[in-house]
């Protein structure tokens, strides 16, 4: 039987090993930074379709991260998807005509708010609504209309064969 | 007739064990809060059950998050996408291989050590000795043991996730040179929050699981050598199909 301090001593280095991973697990792999300071704002945002972001998704200003998606509801009055944004505190100067935009990182990556700025002279204050909004680019449509498009255009390209010869003579 | 009958024999064996097992864990259940304050004995066990695998977890967690580093990115760059080396590694060893494996490893290293002492602990009469003497074994013995185990595993499953994180950090990032940058932050976008709280959860359910199994099996082993024996090999068993049944229960639960 070892002593009691040996023991003591690789437990305790035992538990605290375990506990660094569980909190390099938490602030490391997640997209969830845990800033100590609560210095900051929310905003919110109704777009008519957000496509597949998801709370925690970055909220960007030219590539920056300035914020997270903090929640995501569907307000049955306005029957809109409302994103309510928070911004970290540090960037308080943001124009209230700014407009937010859902993009996607990269062809299959996951889905983020853009901010870019507007011309206004006063900032967004916490709970402020952003007027201007774009909303998610949904791949099925852009096919779908790009389907609807050329169908529309060979449909036109087989009838204007018949009346082009008409016109000439 | 015969076969039938013997069916049904066997069923109600079956049930029986499952009704004592259950008895038995109620019993635990009851004299935990009390159990709880007598920390010294605790940490003994944590020690014995823990600090004592950390060698075997990591050496595991390592090699399985290379083995996973490097599947990962043979499979991966069949697509062009070994940036998300990371997320595939991290996702699969948060919900799946860090609990799993981890919890097969503890019945191999752990849960055979508790069950082997308590059953040997049975067969040289030192539990029948003890409730002579009035002390109740179950508090004394058992609980402590129980405990250690289910304060360990979640820990150990911690341990193993960013070890193993480690090694294909270490495969697919210094051997085939995928960028390090998008391999941490591809994870980091991809990976919730609700991925750790699932590995963590799952890792405490089989710690639960695989220390019951442990002390009830060496605590109710024949005392013979053949019975220390029996108890030893059943608790390896019973651990890894229990943990891989309880697995996909909860990963249908938490999906």
């Amino acid at each position: 039987m070892r002593s009691t301090r040996t023991i003591d001593i690789s437990t305790g280095l035992f538990v605290l090993l375990g506990f660094a991973a569980i909190l390099f697990m938490v602030t490391q792999i997640t997209n969830r930074e845990f800033s100590l300071m609560s210095d900051s704002y929310r905003l919110e945002a109704a777009f008519e379709n957000i496509g597949g972001l998801k709370p925690g998704a970055p909220v960007s200003m030219a590539g920056v991260t300035v914020g997270r998606v903090e929640d995501i509801s569907y307000d049955m009055k306005l029957l809109k998807a409302v994103v309510t944004l928070r911004i970290d505190g540090r960037y308080n100067e943001i124009p209230n005509d700014s407009d937010a935009s859902i993009f996607t990182a990269g062809l299959l990556g996951g889905q983020y708010v853009g901010l870019s700025p507007g011309g206004s002279e006063q900032p967004f204050r916490n709970g402020d609504q952003v007027e201007f909004v774009q909303d998610a680019v949904v791949l099925e449509n852009l096919i779908s209309k790009y389907l609807f498009n050329s169908a529309a255009q060979e449909s036109e390209a087989a009838t204007t064969p018949a009346t082009a010869p008409a016109a000439q003579e | 007739m015969t076969i039938l009958r013997e069916l049904l024999q066997s069923f109600l064996t079956f049930l029986e064990r499952v009704g004592r097992l259950a008895r038995f864990a109620l019993q635990l259940l009851v004299i935990t809060p009390a159990g709880l304050l007598r920390v010294r004995p605790i940490i003994e066990q944590v020690y014995n059950t823990g600090a004592l695998s950390l060698v075997i977890i990591m050496t595991c967690g390592l090699f399985v998050g290379m083995v996973l580093g490097l599947q990962g990115y043979d499979l991966l760059t069949r697509f062009g996408s070994e940036e998300y080396l990371g997320t595939a590694t991290a996702l699969s060893l948060l919900r799946e291989l860090g609990p799993v494996v981890t919890a097969l490893l503890f019945a191999g290293r752990a849960g055979t050590a508790l069950a082997a002492e308590l059953g040997l602990m049975r067969a040289t009469d030192q539990i029948a000795a003890m409730e002579i003497m009035a002390v109740d074994p179950m508090r004394r013995v058992v609980l402590p043991r129980f405990l250690g185990g289910v304060i360990a595993m979640p820990l150990l499953v911690a341990i193993f996730i960013v070890v193993g994180l480690f090694g294909a950090q270490l495969v697919g990032v210094q051997f085939f040179g995928v960028d390090s940058g998008s391999f941490w932050s591809q994870m980091r976008s991809a990976v919730e929050l609700s991925d750790v709280r699932e590995g963590l959860i799952k890792g405490f359910v089989f710690g639960i699981a695989c220390s019951l199994i442990a002390v009830y099996e060496g605590y109710n082993a024949l005392p013979t050598a053949e019975g220390v024996g029996r108890a030893t090999t059943r608790t390896v068993v019973l651990s890894a199909v229990v943990t891989l049944i309880l697995d996909y229960i909860l990963t249908a639960l938490m999906l």
